[in-house]
């Protein structure tokens, strides 16, 4: 059923979005809306909180304080029917090596209750919307990381979710690959229509690909705004957002022990690549 | 408003106006496919490398050929009509699905670090599915050590009993103790969230598990404190039933219906209590 909020447009909305983790506040008070149809992009160092704050948007992770709705359900009460509108990549390469690509979106497209008689074609149809037609019937053990992400992404958009939550999709990609995940997300935006909410570390995506930048840091947000806002607001508009993220963040790269998905990220791709 | 957006949230008002018994039917319903899905899903991983099967055959064969050979010679050990190869020929059937169980649930671990766990759980998908349908897979590997064991026990004149109701009453006696230790091995794993930590303990349960059952000698032999943990481990009753099915003259201590309710009794449970704890292994 749909909460008051979709009268407009937010299909994310927070408010006083917390979660810690013992003394630590992953994510402190956040407090945002996202429209529908934005490509909406959260950076900030390693550590600021950027997971959990998709973990807990997409139902992963119960928050400690505050609420949150996506496409009006609210994220604790009403978890089921978020999930069902939302599509979720995690931060670490999740296709099953040993399955093929095929194989990997056919499990999905049953689990979203996607009907038999169009289960073959919507499989087919997303792997061919990300170029991997050809590998479909490979074991994903012998893709690449660009291939994997591509993959995931059309598992993702199989059921044609509102929403889709990219958890730093080009991470550990080569500038090519990267660039081809970035023209896949691209179409499918236009395309689909499909709101996109996504974290990176690469500001120059940020800055060419998102409408809306939030820079997180140590669990709160620090700066929001299109990113000529945001330059503008540290009052240098030729400033690159890398300067913008700087000014906001500090120098430090690091702001906390995110070593966990980290090294779970390298273990990954080591283990597919 | 976008038309997406229009599309996705009529169809989520029908599913709210649908009248109760009609959802109840259809979540039954969508239970059950999701639970098959995703044993479906360990089927076709087991399809692409089926190597594993095979050096599971191993162990029974060393117990059965050489232990069982052994021990049928020396007579040391009570067993009443039967010959102690017949006897234990049950035993080590559950033993081997015993093994491949308890180990069952490291791989939610394996795959919480892929992230291939969040994705099932950011899906509409029961929880309470996914661990059963993890439990039918262990349960497709249980089948195929009794294809093994059957074997075995055929070339060592094992009288095995080949009524069809038998052999059904087999297979469901397998499937439910595979189901039950891997939704045991499935909670640990929640519970204890390493893989090292998650070794430590299967190890260390899975020799006494199989000494405190009567699957290689009967519980009357044990002593007194030994009896009592056998009567709560669920595996004594798995051994009970199969001994009871398995073989021409096998006798039942229990009675092959409360073995059976038991097992069941004890599946629904671990289930449910999976499907609670499922979601907290990727905090
Ligand atoms: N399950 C957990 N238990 C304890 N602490 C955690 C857990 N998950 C995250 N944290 C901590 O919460 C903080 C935020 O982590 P999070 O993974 O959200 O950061 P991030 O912005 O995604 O970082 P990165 O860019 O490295 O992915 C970190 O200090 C991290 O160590
Ligand atoms: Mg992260």
């Amino acid at each position: 059923m749909p909460g008051d909020d979709a009268m407009h447009n937010s299909i994310v909305q927070t408010q006083g979005l917390t979660r810690c983790f013992g003394p630590l506040r992953a994510v402190d008070a956040i407090t945002l809306t996202v429209e529908a149809g934005e490509v909406f992009g959260l950076v900030g160092p390693n550590g600021a909180g950027k997971t959990t704050m998709i973990k807990m948007l997409t139902t992963l992770l119960p928050p400690t304080a505050g609420k949150a709705s996506v496409a009006g359900f609210d994220i604790v009460r009403q978890a089921a029917n978020v999930r069902r509108c939302i599509g979720y990549v995690p931060q670490v390469l999740s296709a099953d090596g040993t399955l093929t690509g095929y194989e990997n979106l056919l499990i999905f497209a049953k689990l979203y209750d996607i009907p038999r008689s169009e289960r073959e074609q919507r499989v087919r149809d997303a792997l061919a919307f990300m170029g991997l037609s050809d590998a479909a019937d490979k074991l994903v053990r012998n893709y690449s990381g660009g291939m994997i992400r591509r993959l995931e992404i059309a598992q993702s958009m199989l059921h044609h979710p509102m929403i889709l939550f990219l958890d730093e999709p080009t991470i550990g990609l080569d500038p090519l690959a990267r660039k081809v995940v970035w023209e896949h997300i691209e179409r499918l935006r236009a395309d689909y229509g499909v709101t996109i909410f996504l974290t990176t570390h690469y500001m120059d995506e940020a800055d060419s690909l998102c409408n809306r930048v939030a820079i997180m840091h140590l669990g709160k947000v620090v700066a929001l705004g299109t990113p000529a806002e945001l330059k503008v607001s540290i009052g240098n508009p030729d400033a690159t957002l890398d300067e913008v993220f700087t000014h906001y963040t500090g120098d430090i790269l690091e702001s906390g022990g995110s070593y966990r998905e980290t090294s779970r990220t390298r273990r990954t791709v080591y283990k597919l690549g | 408003m976008r038309l997406l957006e229009q599309g996705a949230l009529s169809t989520s008002w029908a599913s709210v106006s649908q009248p109760f018994l009609e959802r109840v039917s259809s979540t039954i319903i969508r239970f059950v496919r999701t639970t098959l899905t995703i044993a479906e899903l360990e089927a076709r991983k087991l399809r692409h490398d089926p190597t594993e099967l095979l050096t599971r055959a191993v162990q029974p064969a060393l117990w059965l050929l050489v232990f069982g050979q052994v021990f049928t010679q020396t007579r040391a050990i009570p067993t009443g009509d039967l010959r102690y190869i017949d006897f234990m020929a049950p035993g080590i059937l559950a033993q081997s699905i015993l093994f491949i169980a308890i180990f069952h649930g490291i791989s939610i671990i394996w795959e919480r670090d892929l992230g291939i766990v969040h994705k099932f759980l950011v899906s509409p998908t029961p929880r309470a599915a996914l661990v059963l349908g993890k439990a039918l897979s262990a349960s497709v590997r249980g089948l195929s050590q009794a294809i093994l064991v059957y074997t075995l026990a055929l070339l060592l004149h094992v009288k095995i009993s080949w009524s069809p109701l038998a052999l059904i009453g087999v297979l469901i006696t397998i499937i439910l103790e595979a189901a039950i230790f891997s939704s045991f091995s499935l909670i640990v794993a929640c519970l204890v969230k390493t893989r090292e930590r998650f070794m430590g303990i299967g190890q260390m349960l899975t020799m006494p598990l199989f000494f405190a059952s009567n699957a290689i000698y009967p519980v009357s032999l044990m002593p007194g404190w030994l009896q009592a943990i056998s009567h709560v481990n669920p595996l004594t009753y798995e051994v009970d039933a199969l001994r009871a099915l398995m073989l021409v003259g096998g006798t039942s201590a229990y009675g092959i219906g409360s073995d059976l309710g038991v097992l069941l009794a004890v599946t629904v449970l671990l289930v449910i209590l999976g499907g609670r704890l499922y979601p907290t292994v990727v905090i």
